[in-house]
């Protein structure tokens, strides 16, 4: 039984935040992004130590002033990011920083084994000598979360933990949190996903712009209410899709296939045909190594020769060689991770909107900073961008607004297809609500859309046609009015559905 | 009012935390000790400075080309032998063979630039680590510098043909770029250094090629997915970096009236402590040519005051080491 309560004070990011965490419980803490719950939890776990208020836990006053302190307490974090270091091996990363030794020398076996004892308490049944980087997102991410719990865990801090992992292993991990529930350790749990705070959470507290604004048992909570909470006003209609005139086909891809170059003989994306018309918005369902992103990766040129197959673009042939014939061809792709390959983010806000149209802003070579600045103006108008200053670095900014200035760069280059990976990733609802509309009027201007989420009913919702990929391959189609979850489950788990 | 009192506060704070600051502060610690230190006023004398100046124009010249390539990510270990290839290449051309000086400085900068390309095209087509690829450049440029000199300095000594050495005059270009202008206050070397710096800056400022250079080494997927010729952009600054090679090289030779294969031995090393003192990231994607001219200024004044006190050359080297990692750990602490 813990009693949490503290401020944070500088700049204000938290102030006068408060919640009490019972051992036994899953408590959900939601909010927008840069409502504050990531510096909570990291002073929490000891990364922070200069905050005023007061942490208690049990009945004694603590404060951490490392990582490793916290953790001696039994308070666990897992962070969004991935801490492993891909080379080493499972059991060291566990291991990492809290060796065993005898005398002067590592105790490799004894390590190997207690591993191996907790991955399997876990439910996952793997060699711990292999390096992590040979396994598979999810896998990896299940192996963090070993490596983070520690073996008397009191406390247990998950941020997003289910946003790499495929609906078996989401299962998984759920799994999981029940049974340390049941041990008597307090949850912590952060997400974005409406589903998991339904699914999980014992109580609820939200936070919004660094305060608190209710803790509520998560029984008899409507939705409705807890979005207003989020958010601060009400949201009439969650996914607002308007149906667009759908024109000519803008894209066309026939036969596309990536080789694995890993594996010979097998492909990443195979044989995958398929057509977008001006105005429509076309979502690709299917779980975690369908291929669907890698998809998206070889129509943009990624893949660069391991391609084969046929693309058009307005009735006229693409081939699909690098991203930068791609961008000058009309596509945009918009990558599921905006830190790993979206964003400069030492640069600002203006420099990252015309990263790819900069030949448009610079005659002969020559920059011209002012109508650069007048086009990011105008683009930030738009899509509602919040910052102090456009010459604010994007590493600045919050994940929303993040993502907001990758949209701007590719809105920039006026773009006749729009591939879109996982758009409202690590995005809070109010900006999800915005994407949402401005796919809308992208359509409505034209623009054809490839859409790829993770999230059922955002899918469901804002997809005029939906195909179904299961390991590179298409497994299904259905129109928007034959789609159910069921439907799509099925097919992305390989089974033959009828459309 | 206050609010806007608050504002410029900020403002100060953040200037004072920025890079610019924090180089400028190392140079002014360094200056300081000079005014402290001035060898009975020796420092207040324009020749300290000019010559000061002259010193550090061939380092800075390196400097130039090696803040385009630490930007974008990489580095470049062949720029001092790259330097030495050039230097005996003007030599014999001019001294040896007769060439004209604007043809050769044209073709001096065409081996420098072929250099760097070759390193560029083997880091940006093949894949391989700038490290390893500008290491092998600088072996193979060594060798190639030894090997058209046939290890000897190519001085104003040519041998005939009877073995019996006869000394002729060096051509003009050479007494030219050694001499000081401007009512002798300023060497000609060091206005070559500052258009190199001009170059620079308006490459990385006011040009596209400069733009792409940042965002390759701040996140070169996002720039290669945003449709940046990453390859093109990386093979010039490279081939940039070469090409300011021969620039020093040329200036090197002139000052020294000879190209001597063996010159410019760790020559990268004291360009990249410049790049690194001005507070240019190695991460890449963080910098500027101002930043590294600062960098150049605090290492050439620490040795001009060092020697003019007669310090000798074993502790000028101990306390050059000292106050680059002093530097760079002043550059590095927050709040």
């Amino acid at each position: 039984m813990d009693r949490i309560c503290k401020a944070f004070s500088g700049v204000q990011v938290l102030s006068d935040v408060g919640f009490d965490l019972y051992s036994g419980e899953v408590h959900v803490l939601a909010g927008e992004n840069g409502a504050g719950k990531s510096t909570l939890i990291k002073i929490l776990g000891g990364v922070y130590d200069d905050f005023t208020g007061q942490i208690n836990l049990g009945p004694e006053p603590v404060r951490f002033k490392s990582v490793n302190e916290a953790f001696a307490k039994g308070i666990s974090i897992i962070h969004q990011e991935l801490s492993l270091v891909g080379p080493m091996s499972v059991a060291e990363n566990i291991f990492l920083g809290r060796e065993k030794t005898r005398g002067m020398l590592l105790d490799k076996t004894s390590m190997a084994k207690q591993a191996h004892k907790r991955l399997v308490s876990l439910g996952l049944d793997i060699d711990v000598s292999r390096p992590v980087a040979d396994f598979p997102l999810g896998t990896q991410q299940m192996i963090e979360i070993c490596k983070a719990l520690a073996l008397d865990c009191r406390i247990i801090v998950m941020d997003e933990p289910t946003s790499a992992l495929t609906e078996p292993e989401v299962e998984k991990l759920f799994g999981i949190i029940e049974k340390l529930k049941n041990q008597g350790c307090g949850i912590i749990y952060i997400t974005h996903k409406m589903e998991e705070i339904y699914r999980l959470a014992d109580r609820i507290t939200v936070l919004r712009d660094g305060r608190h604004i209710a803790t509520a048992a998560a029984a008899g909570l409507d939705k409705e209410k807890l979005i207003q909470w989020m958010v601060g006003r009400e949201l009439n209609q969650q996914f607002p899709r308007h149906l667009a005139k759908t024109g000519e086909v803008r894209l066309e891809v026939r036969n596309f296939c990536i080789r694995d170059s890993s594996r010979k003989g097998r492909h990443k994306v195979d044989n995958v045909s398929f057509r977008v018309r001006a105005g429509e918005i076309l979502g690709i369902a299917g779980l975690a190594g369908s291929g669907r992103s890698q998809l998206l990766g070889g129509i943009f040129g990624t893949y660069g020769k391991s391609v084969t197959g046929r693309i058009k673009i307005d009735g006229k042939q693409f081939r699909p060689v690098c991203p930068k014939k791609a961008v000058k061809a009309g596509i945009a792709l918009l990558t599921n991770d905006r830190k790993e390959n979206g964003l400069v983010m030492e640069m600002n806000i203006v420099q990252n909107t015309t990263l790819a149209s900069l030949s448009g802003f610079s005659p002969g070579g020559w920059l011209r900073p002012k109508s650069e600045t007048a086009a990011a103006a105008k683009q930030a108008q738009s899509l509602q961008l919040k910052a102090a200053s456009l010459d604010q670095p994007v590493e600045s900014l919050s994940g929303g607004n993040q993502q907001k200035v990758v949209i701007a760069k590719w809105i920039q280059t006026n773009p006749a297809i729009l591939l879109l990976d996982e758009p409202t990733r690590g995005v809070d609802v109010g900006a999800k609500h915005e994407i949402y509309q401005l796919m809308n009027a992208w359509s409505q201007k034209g623009i054809a859309i490839v859409l790829i989420t993770s999230e059922m009913p955002e899918l469901l919702a804002m997809s005029d046609r939906i195909i179904v990929m299961h390991r590179g391959r298409i497994t299904a189609e259905f129109s928007r009015e034959s789609a159910t979850q069921e439907k799509i489950l099925a097919a992305a788990m390989g089974e033959k559905v009828p459309a | 009012m206050i609010y806007e009192n608050a504002q410029s506060k900020i403002r100060i704070a953040r200037w004072l935390y920025s890079p610019t600051a924090r180089a400028l502060g190392a140079l002014v610690v360094v200056f300081v000790l000079g005014l402290a230190f001035n060898a009975d006023g020796a420092f207040f004398n324009w020749s300290t400075h000019r010559d000061m100046l002259r010193a550090v124009s061939v380092y800075g010249i390196l400097a130039c080309g090696m803040t385009l390539v630490i930007i974008t990510g990489g580095i470049d270990l062949s720029v001092g032998s790259i330097l030495a290839l050039t230097a005996v290449s003007f030599s014999l051309l001019t001294i040896h063979r007769g060439i004209s000086a604007p043809l050769a400085i044209v073709l001096c900068l065409l081996i420098g630039a072929a250099c760097g390309v070759g390193s560029g095209l083997l880091i940006a087509r093949f894949s391989i680590q700038p490290f390893i690829a500008t290491l092998a450049m600088m072996v193979f440029a060594r060798g190639l510098g030894k090997l058209i000199s046939g290890g000897q300095k190519i001085s104003t000594a040519v041998q005939l043909p009877d073995g019996n050495y006869s000394y002729v005059e060096a051509p003009q270009i050479f007494t030219f770029l050694n001499s000081k202008v401007a009512g002798d206050n300023i060497s000609v070397v060091t206005l070559v250094f500052l258009v190199c710096l001009i170059i620079s800056w308006i490459l990385l400022t006011k040009l596209r090629p400069g733009r792409y250079i940042y965002a390759i080494g701040g996140n070169e997927a996002a720039a290669r997915l945003s449709g940046v010729p990453v390859s093109a952009v990386k093979t010039l600054a490279y081939g940039l970096s070469g090409l300011f090679c021969a620039i020093a090289g040329i200036c090197q030779a002139s000052q020294e009236l000879q190209g001597d294969p063996e010159a410019g031995v760790a020559y990268e090393l004291s360009a990249i402590a410049m790049v690194v003192i001005g507070g240019t990231s190695l991460r890449g994607g963080r910098g500027g040519i101002w930043l590294t001219l600062l960098g150049v200024l605090t290492i050439g004044y620490l040795e001009k005051i060092l020697s003019i006190n007669a310090v000798g050359e074993d502790k000028r080297l101990m306390l050059t080491g000292a106050i680059i990692i002093a530097a760079v750990l002043f550059q590095k602490t927050r709040k």
